[in-house]
């Protein structure tokens, strides 16, 4: 379903900053994988997502959506293949719209957008059960500026809006990290709910570690730009925070990660 | 007498405030709605005039005339967004480029002239400020209005209107659900211009002459008209269509401050000056409204 092949892609090129944040990274997932992606602060999982997303070009590598070759499509072009949930509540939606309107801005992600109306009664309905499926009330308030709501409610809503259209890859990039962890817990479960659901390929980058072992099929681990484990199936399942960190000292040489993976 | 003499004054604060109305309505979409403050207003309401009057002289048609003069703007919006798009200008050096530009195309838009006199006795205007024909060119003023109005307020109903208000209000989430918001941010602009070229157009017929001066400032009374209209009646007017409203109605307002301060002797040379200070003002007004709500402890939207 993706193929990340061979990709290259450098920050601040011939400046003392000079980052080469992902360093010749091949990843393929296969339909249904849903991965999850751990490492450091700047240790490339954020800018795999993104470049996968096609927030940034790469400077040498390709990039590949179920057969097509997307690395040279703009981040909205791409937006055909993909739903995005982002880390900050604020990104994934637009604040002065409607719940509904919202809704059907996502509805018509990957289709050409004309002079028909927005938004159409009979989308409403399907709007209305789909949020009485998340069990937060939103339905009754489809017309309410989704500036009012809370931060949980707002990814709640931007994971709707991801998988209205059902995507070929669902990004989610830390998703829960600025929600209170109750909060996160349920937009988690929801998350695993819709995915399993929907049988939704996923890649979703996390700073918890046991948020990591416990969920998706696949795990891998970045490191200075290099996928430096990568566990699936069975494997998957024994996995523990111990074993990994160890396996992290030992790959990277380092002992850093105790302090960076572990937060939260 | 003054109190007399105001009340004389105000069939005309009205009809420059409708004029300057559509013009607000164009300065909404950009600023409000793309959060774009665009400058290439103050040199697209003249080419809107230049363009509408040299056609009306010319014998084109009334309604042509100023459906050419809404098209010159739209390039002119094109032009900006172009700018800002294409080359990454940054949005308020795109306008000002723009605003430059079109003081040359303007002059020649005039046939080289800086100034082309339009008399409503001697062709037939559609507006016009003659005293006898007053009641007439508020009516049609108002039917514009209500018109322009009715229209915009469709569009943005539409599958591109929405995602137009996506692209303003979060550029990041309009890009994720597939908007392209270079486009959207070019269109914006053409259209917003054209409404200001339109606007341009009907002004130039009321004050009986294009020139290539008059859209100075312009911005500054479209942004006054739009935050007027906001401040006072952002609580009560929710539905967009009013808000469109709430921006024209700021325009009248905003000319009638001008009769009543034009009226207690104010000289007409300090009028930019009083504009500026009233931009100012209730640009401050939002601000000063969040540091008082923050200071007790009140909640403050983001």
């Amino acid at each position: 379903m993706l193929e990340v092949n061979q990709v290259v892609k450098v920050f601040n090129h011939g400046t003392v900053n000079e980052k080469r944040a992902l360093d010749a990274v091949s990843l393929t997932l296969a339909d249904g994988d849903f991965v999850t992606v751990i490492g450091g602060n700047g240790a490339g999982k954020s800018t795999l997502l993104n470049v996968t997303a096609g927030v940034y070009g790469v400077d040498s590598g390709s990039v590949v959506i179920d057969g097509s070759d997307v690395t040279k499509l703009p981040e909205h072009r791409r937006a055909k293949f993909i739903g995005r949930v982002f880390q900050d509540p604020m990104m994934g939606t637009a604040a002065d719209m409607g719940i509904e309107e919202n809704l059907a801005l996502a509805m018509r992600r990957g289709k050409t957008r004309g002079l028909r109306w927005g938004i159409t009664a009979k989308e409403r309905a399907i709007y209305r059960t789909r949020l009485a499926d998340l069990d937060l009330g939103l339905e009754n308030r489809l017309t309410s500026k989704v500036g009012l709501l809370s931060g949980g409610q707002r990814q709640a809503l931007t994971l709707l809006m991801a998988t209205l259209q059902k995507p070929k890859l669902l990004l989610l990039d830390e998703h829960t990290a600025a929600l209170d962890p109750k909060t996160a817990a349920k937009v988690l479960e929801l998350s695993d709910r819709i995915i399993a659901e929907h049988h939704l390929t996923t890649m979703m980058v996390t700073h918890n570690m046991r948020d990591a072992i416990a969920h998706g099929n696949r795990l891998i681990m970045m490191y200075n730009g290099k996928i430096i484990i990568d566990i699936s199936g069975k494997e998957k399942k024994k996995l523990t925070v111990e074993y990994l960190l160890e396996q992290f000292g030992r790959l990277s040489g380092s002992d850093e990660a105790d302090d960076t993976l572990l937060l939260s | 007498m003054v109190f007399i003499a105001f009340l004389n004054q105000m069939p005309n604060s009205v009809a420059q405030g409708l004029i300057w109305g559509i013009l607000a309505i164009g300065v909404y979409i950009t600023y409000k709605l793309l959060d774009f403050a665009d400058l290439s207003v103050d040199g697209s309401v003249a080419t809107g005039a230049a363009a509408a009057v040299m056609c009306i002289v010319a014998g084109v048609p009334m309604g042509l005339a100023l459906l050419i003069a809404f098209c010159a703007g739209m390039l002119a919006g094109l032009v900006t967004g172009l700018f800002h798009t294409l080359l990454g200008i940054p949005a308020i050096l795109a306008g000002i480029l723009t605003q430059l530009g079109l003081y040359s195309i303007n002059i020649r838009i005039m046939g080289g002239k800086s100034n082309v006199a339009i008399s409503a006795s001697k062709y037939n205007l559609l507006v016009t400020s003659r005293d006898d024909r007053m009641l007439a060119t508020i009516l049609i003023l108002l039917a514009f209005v209500a018109a322009i109005i009715v229209l915009v307020y469709l569009f943005f109903g539409t599958e591109v209107g929405n995602s137009l208000r996506a692209t303003g209000s979060n550029p990041n989430m309009a890009r994720a659900q597939g908007i392209n918001t270079s486009f959207n941010k070019v269109l914006g602009l053409a259209l917003s211009n054209g409404l200001v070229a339109l606007a341009g157009g009907l002004l130039a017929q009321y004050q009986g002459s294009s020139d290539v001066k008059m859209g100075q400032g312009a911005i500054v009374i479209g942004l006054a008209a739009v935050i007027i209209g906001d401040v006072i009646f952002s609580k009560i007017f929710r539905n967009f269509a009013l808000r469109l409203l709430s921006a024209v109605i700021g325009a009248i307002l905003y000319y009638i401050a001008i009769a009543i301060v034009l009226r207690m002797g104010m000289s007409s040379t300090d009028l930019k000056l009083f504009s500026a200070l009233v931009v100012a003002l209730f640009l401050a007004v939002p601000h000063f409204r969040g540091v008082y709500l923050s200071r007790r402890g009140g909640r403050i939207r983001a």
